[in-house]
């Protein structure tokens, strides 16, 4: 897929259709899948974001919803575990 | 390929993108692809206070398969010819050109 090339080597955001992770991309092919590095997931909830260190990620393509380009500033700026927020609803196709 | 080439015409235009987890995100719309997914930059969420997961992110791909609705600008979009590309598109739909839809 060619609008995931513009996201590879950088810091992006993956919300999948249940959950969301974090990390940076590596390689992303045609049909859409994504290999993510130094991965990690982070759980919402309305006590602040617990995040869990994951790793080396395959996620594929049709279990992806959102992708998002990080601003890094902004990301060392804001502590995430404070953030208090209820978990996104799943994406139901 | 009617939709493809009419959102195509869209880009640069402020939309929402309404998704099926009803998170809404306001963004300009960068690219769209053969699948209709949406690359947007500068976005916003919609409900940002209920929402903040997405607050450090400034620009998104976006599946197409997990949108729901696109809200486009009015004035972008020229009904009576989309219409009457979508009404051809139906009766032959091979040969229905990306030039039928066209922003004024």
């Amino acid at each position: 897929m060619s609008l995931l090339n513009g996201f590879v080597d950088k810091l992006v955001s993956v919300i999948t259709l249940d959950g969301r992770v974090l990390g940076t991309t590596r390689g992303v092919d045609s049909a859409g899948n994504i290999i993510l590095e130094k991965c990690h997931e982070r759980v919402f909830s309305s006590d602040g974001t617990e995040v869990v260190p994951l790793g080396l990620y395959v996620i594929r393509g049709d279990s992806i919803g959102i992708i998002g380009q990080i601003d890094t500033d902004a990301e060392t700026e804001m502590n995430i575990e404070e953030l208090r927020a209820e978990p996104l609803p799943a994406i139901s196709l | 390929m009617l939709f493809y080439s009419f959102f195509k015409t869209l880009v640069d235009q402020t939309v929402t993108i309404e998704l099926k987890n009803d998170l809404a995100i306001t963004g300009t719309l960068v690219s769209v692809d053969q699948f209709l997914n949406i690359k947007l930059d500068n976005i916003k969420v919609v409900d940002e206070a209920r929402y903040p997961h997405m607050i450090t992110v400034k620009n998104c791909f976006i599946r197409g398969s997990v949108v729901r609705y696109v809200q486009l600008p009015s004035q972008a979009v020229d009904t009576a010819l989309l219409q009457d590309a979508a009404r051809r598109e139906a009766a032959q739909p091979s040969t229905v050109q990306q030039a039928n839809v066209r922003v004024k």
